[in-house]
């Protein structure tokens, strides 16, 4: 459809024109394989090595810290399973608004013998710093917090967090600090090292990137575990031939994301202005804070209107937009995050995830209040 | 090259008219294996012997979603002479134990419906077993529930099994005329239309769809589903209602207690408009007594009034767990569980009545332009071709 207003940049991105020229190079031109010894290889090689350095500038870490994997789910599975395998202790600490590729592998090792703590979250989504210090143990091995929540936005106080378990640390118990950062990466400054964090996750296809493309920040020095056996690519810590095209894609990506750095003000704009328009329809409930949260995610609860239909009803119009996580849509019981939050599970029910990119315009932010507005009425005329 | 031959069971029964039933599940047998290559398919002796240059996995499986077929071994088929018949058996047995090497017991069945042969049926199954035991030692004969049976038919040649699959039974498609079965994207109504097609009718079938209330991820459930049901039939039409203003018509007039029946009433008034588009002589849904509020005998009574054509409800004596059974075996369930809501899920009451009278919901539609909706929501219909998907064996047969 012509005209159509992209609003779930959440749960995917459209891949920028450059990501697409990068990953065609990589696809015709340099398709050697980066570990041969010919020139072709060393082309390929030449396309990582670019890659590696470009996303290490957007964390202002070293290239040699960067290990690139398939995406999202993997970085967090690679960080916490390699952790656990090499941990003295046997304490694990997460939040309750993790995504679930971060509770899940913790669940499986809470299952093998780990014991883990899910710190609960207030009303607008974040973890009190106070509440980690309190559950950090003797034996606690690590603790997982995302930087920003991918249903609500929420920004979690990282840097707080890394100074307590660096004081912690003090006491000679070295707690190992992973960052799932998928949907903070491009919206919000990352900086690992000065907030004490050992491994931070990433994934290309939030960021205009290609989807199968990820990475995981692992600072220097940290001993982890590799998920795979075989050659001795990434260090050893993910091996199997480097999937080049999708590392090209992602470097180009990170490239852009320093170029467009004043991206975050202006999502941050469009965004306030889709809250105050959205605001004027009664019976709503904003779910994203209104301080502390990413710049490109509102999520609203729309009473009495079931959010799944009102998702239908405006993609009628070419608009698109979510009812939680991409990865849930699918799965009828609310949100784990909304419910954690504090809403009803009715309310869960009628919330809709509006997510931005630097490509969004003001006028589509206009199209889509006054539709929105539009549908919600219709639809609560259904309402019995 | 692969040989079967296929057991039918009623068509047997049939007197004058075996031969129609016949000649249709030879053509359907033709049809269903044309995608693999070109098969010789002949009436034998009360079975059909089929010989195709395919793998014997995927053929078996085609012919097993062939309506009209009880069972169906893989076969060699060799002279009828007993040195032709004992190197057969031999090769068959080998072939057997190379994939069940745990096998320790055999027994050799004979069934001899030409007299002509000059050994009776035990004097065959015993020469045979002696045979197969010299060659392989390691097995002994059992007459009761043996790890091998090695089936022999002396027909107008001698044909040699060690597998039995079955087929799924009933008359072959096309003896049966056409319905048009009601499909919602539930497990019951794709249960329903198959074992309405299993007694040879032909399907037509209609979704009725009601975006932005439902989404196209349902929408997609039910062509999978029809997909399904395509694998044994060959093919069908699916009619893809457009029913969301009925729907928001409803929703605005009716009240809350009787609008899944007044909904029930208008799917069976634009099912029956479309039947004669499809010469269907009947509709089919998969109603059940008492399942749901609105399968009770009361609202069944008041859902079949508006229409005149027979109403066939195959499930209707069956239980949950018997359908669901049904539905795995016939392969619609994982995809009827898939977690889209279809246009019945969505809208239903707290407090549906159970035991409606026609008056009360006759006047619960008389705020309703009936025809005037119905008209509008068939104008924006779209007939699709459903045809049968690849069909690929995924376990040895």
């Amino acid at each position: 459809m012509s005209g159509e207003i992209y609003l779930d940049n959440a749960a995917t991105t459209a891949p920028d024109p450059a990501v697409v020229q990068a990953m065609l190079r990589a696809l015709t031109e340099e398709y050697g394989n980066p570990s041969s010894l010919h020139r072709k290889g060393l082309g390929a090689e030449r396309l990582v090595t670019s890659a590696r350095e470009a996303v290490a500038r957007t964390l202002g870490v070293s290239p040699e810290e960067i290990v690139f994997t398939s995406g999202g789910t993997e970085s967090n599975a690679l960080a916490l399973r390699g952790i656990a395998a090499r941990a003295r202790g046997r304490h694990l600490v997460t939040t309750a608004i993790e995504h679930s590729s971060v509770l899940t592998p913790l669940q499986r090792l809470a299952a093998g013998g780990f014991e883990l703590t899910v710190l609960p979250v207030d009303r607008s989504g974040r973890v009190s710093p106070d509440a980690v210090a309190g559950a950090l143990r003797p034996d606690t091995a690590l603790v997982s917090v995302m930087a920003v929540n991918n249903e609500i936005g929420t920004i979690q106080p990282l840097a707080e967090i890394g100074a307590l378990l660096r004081r912690h640390a003090a006491g000679g118990r070295v707690v190992i600090f992973h960052v799932d950062a998928v949907q903070a990466w491009g919206k919000i400054a990352l900086r690992p090292r000065e907030w004490l964090v050992d491994l931070m996750s990433l994934s290309g296809h939030k960021v205009h990137g290609p989807k199968g493309s990820g990475a995981l920040y692992v600072r220097r020095g940290l001993d982890l575990a590799p998920l795979l056996g075989g050659g001795g690519q990434e260090r050893g810590v993910r091996p199997g031939t480097e999937n080049v095209p999708g590392i090209a894609g992602l470097g180009a990506a990170a490239r852009l994301i320093v170029e467009h750095g004043d991206a975050a003000d202006r999502m941050r704009a469009l965004r306030d202005r889709l809250r105050a328009g959205l605001a004027g329809i009664a019976d709503v409930r904003v779910n994203t804070p209104d301080e502390g949260a990413a710049p490109h995610i509102l999520n609203v609860s729309f009473a009495g209107v079931r959010g799944e239909t009102l998702l239908h009803r405006l993609e009628m119009d070419g608009i698109y937009t979510s009812t939680g996580s991409a990865c849930h849509a699918h799965d009828p019981t609310p949100s784990h995050v909304l419910l954690a939050i504090g809403l009803t599970p009715e309310l869960a029910g009628s919330s809709l995830r509006f997510s931005l990119s630097r490509a969004t315009t003001p006028e589509q932010i206009d199209t889509a209040i006054a539709a929105v507005t539009r549908a919600v009425a219709d639809l609560r005329t259904l309402v019995p | 090259m692969a040989t079967f031959l296929l057991r039918y069971g009623e068509i047997a029964l049939k007197g004058q008219n075996q031969g129609f039933f016949l000649d249709t599940l030879v053509r359907n047998v033709h049809r269903a294996l044309a995608p693999l290559g070109r098969p010789s398919v002949e009436a034998v002796f009360g079975r059909i012997l089929v010989t195709i240059d395919a793998a014997p996995d995927d053929a078996a499986e085609r012919l097993r979603r062939v309506f009209g077929i009880v069972s169906l071994s893989a076969v060699d088929a060799v002279p009828l002479e007993l040195d032709a018949l004992t190197a057969a058996v031999i090769r068959r047995t080998g072939a057997w134990l190379a994939r069940r090497p745990e096998t320790l017991t055999f027994k050799v069945d004979t069934r001899r419906a030409d007299k002509a042969f000059p050994h009776s049926s035990m004097e065959v199954s015993s020469q045979i077993g002696g045979a197969v035991q010299r060659a392989f030692p390691q097995l002994r004969a059992r007459m009761r529930n043996p790890d091998l049976t090695i089936r022999i038919e002396l027909r107008d040649r001698a044909y040699v099994a060690t597998d039995v699959l079955s087929g799924p039974g009933g008359l072959p498609t096309g003896t049966g005329g056409r319905v048009l079965a009601l499909i919602s994207g539930g497990i019951d109504s794709p249960v329903a239309a198959w074992l309405t097609a299993r007694r040879g009718a032909r399907l037509a079938a209609a979704h009725f769809h009601s975006f932005p209330f439902t989404s196209d991820r349902a929408k997609e459930k039910v062509l999978d589903l029809c997909r399904v049901l395509a694998s044994y039939t060959g093919g069908l039409p699916l009619w893809i209602v457009h029913f969301t203003e009925i729907q928001r018509a409803i929703q605005r007039a009716v009240p809350d207690a009787l609008r899944v029946l007044v909904m029930r009433r208008m799917m069976m008034r634009i099912a029956a408009a479309l039947a004669p588009r499809e010469q269907a002589l009947a509709l089919v849904t998969g109603e059940s007594i008492g399942q749901v509020a609105s399968q009770t005998l009361e609202a069944i009574a008041v859902i079949n009034e508006p229409v005149s054509l027979p109403v066939l409800r195959p499930l209707i004596g069956a239980d949950k767990t018997e359908i669901v059974a049904r539905a795995e075996a016939i392969g619609t369930y994982p995809i009827s569980i898939r977690p889209y809501d279809d246009c019945c899920s969505l809208f239903v009451p707290a407090h549906p009545r159970t035991q409606p009278t026609s008056a009360e919901v006759e006047a619960a539609e008389a705020g309703l332009d009936l025809d005037a909706l119905a008209a509008e929501a068939l104008e924006r219909s779209e007939r699709l071709d459903i045809r049968a998907p690849e069909i690929v064996a995924v376990t040895p047969a």
